[in-house]
């Protein structure tokens, strides 16, 4: 039963990394590029939500949608400006541009929201207790979970069926090629960052339901972890993002649980460089095969 | 129908491409041939907008293409089928179509893809296969099947006989001619003269980004200079 509650809760927390690390993969499905700052708009999703349901009284589904939106201006703006420019630059100035971009982030919000971290008030409180009181599942677990899985069935659809979804796979492919058939490849790398970053911003209100403490680093953490995630599963691969996501938080909950609190974060990244070594293009990295 | 008038274009420092100007009129076959790195690939992405000229100016139908983003060329009637074919490897035969019709309304794709795949009933046994998985003839079809998808009122093929086995240039000019037969005008870019020239009304030499010499298809043919330097003869 332990055990039990132990897996529910890193699958929650696995549920987080998916969805942040589906930003992370899509961005550089497209863009060949490692976007560091995702992480970073994940906690100005946090703070948004934050001040609409503390400081304006918002409901918690207004204050999503805000933070939503925000966040979703907020990361095709920082495309625009650093990093469309940078389009024929090499991946090094463009990884340090990222960087830059994480930190302008966090400093931000240190200057506007201060040093001291604010406390969340989780969307949903309470817990669902099953056989008896034996296993406790909070609220908010189950529907991390489940925002999780709408998420990926959605982007699955999204990219298997639509126009749009299968134009940003043919951009992710040949950019030179996407244009002849007339796919504006400038826009759609726009699109993904939209998406990336909205999704990012319903990361943020679960991570901070869960762990209700929010201050200008409170994204960097996950964030590095989903990035973990997305090369884990294999960087590119939506499906991929999503296994990565659920088994990572599973070990590290049951790291946490049953092994050591502190070698947590240790175990996770040893178990990444095992797989890299194993199946350098992660679990669902593909293989193509191509014929000439 | 296209007019290219005096293009220079450079990569970096290195001039590829050097005040070339020539013409594609409704209905033609038109090649421009020369050896590897004549520039004869740097012209059609120029005139798909992949790249850009310094002076000069492009025509298409009347209306000026330099400055056009790439993206917007296909909607106004032209189609390039890319060197190395460049079909979406891990798309499936049918969904690689449909990005061929990206610009059209999607109520035309359904048509569209009969089309092609009544020109190319292989294809259609393939339809659900990822493309990655097709041999090199076959993606030269799909190549030119999605290209075919937009409608295009000028069909621009860059070396469609690359890396293919005798039999299949064969198949693969068989449906080029076709295609001329049924109206569509094409701009054939060959490094296989031979091949080329024998599809082809007219036809451009090209020599280290310069043309050099013009002339009907069979002209070509059989021009000393011609013979020498490109059929080995």
């Amino acid at each position: 039963m332990e055990f039990l509650s132990y897996l529910i809760s890193g699958i929650s927390l696995g549920s987080v990394y998916a969805i942040i690390a589906l930003g992370y993969t899509m961005v550089y499905g497209i863009a060949k590029m490692l976007n560091f700052a995702h992480g970073d708009v994940i906690m100005v999703g946090g703070y948004i939500s934050f001040c609409a349901m503390s400081y304006l009284d918002l409901p918690w589904p207004i204050a999503v949608l805000l933070a939503m939106l925000v966040c979703t201006v907020l990361g095709v703006v920082i495309e625009g400006l650093a990093y469309k420019p940078l389009r024929q630059a090499t991946s090094l100035a463009v990884l340090i541009t990222a960087i830059g971009v994480s930190y302008f982030l966090q400093n931000a919000a240190l200057l506007i929201f201060g040093a001291t971290p604010k406390v969340y008030t989780p969307i949903i409180s309470g817990t669902l207790k099953l056989f008896g009181g034996q296993l406790s599942i909070s609220y908010v677990s189950l529907v991390t979970i489940a925002a999780c899985i709408v998420i990926m069935i959605a982007l699955t659809l999204f990219t298997d069926k639509t126009k749009m979804g299968k134009a940003m796979r043919a951009c992710s492919e040949d950019k030179g090629a996407a244009q002849l058939m007339g796919i504006n490849v400038n826009g759609t790398i726009s699109l993904t960052f939209a998406i990336g970053s909205a999704l990012a911003a319903v990361a943020g209100v679960l991570l901070c339901s869960s762990y209700p403490t929010l201050m200008n680093t409170t994204g960097s953490m996950p964030g590095i972890k989903a990035f973990t995630a997305a090369v884990f599963g294999g960087i590119g691969s939506i499906p991929g993002a999503f296994l990565g996501g659920i088994l990572l938080g599973i070990i590290e909950s049951l790291a946490k649980a049953y092994i050591s609190t502190q070698l947590a974060n240790s175990i996770v990244f040893g178990v990444l460089i095992v797989i890299l070594l194993v199946r350098p293009a992660g679990l669902l990295g593909k293989y193509v095969p191509e014929k000439v | 129908m296209l007019k290219v008038n005096n293009i220079n274009v450079y990569y970096g420092s290195i001039h590829a491409v050097k005040d070339v100007s020539f013409e594609v009129h409704q209905g033609e076959v038109v090649t421009l041939i020369g050896a590897n790195g004549a520039g004869k690939s740097t012209i059609l992405q120029t005139v798909s907008g992949l790249l850009r000229s310094k002076t000069g100016s492009i025509e298409f139908l009347g209306e000026q293409l330099d400055g056009v983003p790439a993206h917007k060329v296909v909607n106004k009637g032209l189609a390039h089928v890319p060197e190395g074919r460049r079909v979406f490897l891990q798309m499936t035969v049918e969904e690689n179509l449909e990005m061929g019709a990206y610009t059209r309304p999607s109520i035309e794709i359904a048509d569209g893809i009969a089309d092609v795949y009544e020109r190319f009933p292989r294809l259609k046994e393939r339809r659900k296969q990822i493309a990655g998985t097709l041999s090199g003839g076959e993606q030269q079809m799909l190549a030119m099947g999605r290209a075919l998808m937009s409608k295009p009122q000028l069909l621009m093929l860059d070396e469609p006989s690359m890396g293919l086995a005798p039999l299949l240039i064969e198949q693969i000019f068989a449906i080029i001619k076709e295609l001329h037969e049924a109206g569509t005008t094409i701009l054939l870019v060959e490094q296989n003269a031979q091949m080329a020239l024998s599809v082809a009304d007219r036809g451009y030499v090209l020599e280290t980004g310069r043309i050099v010499t013009t002339g009907a298809g069979a002209e070509l043919l059989n021009d000393d200079a011609v013979k020498k330097a490109y059929l080995g003869a």
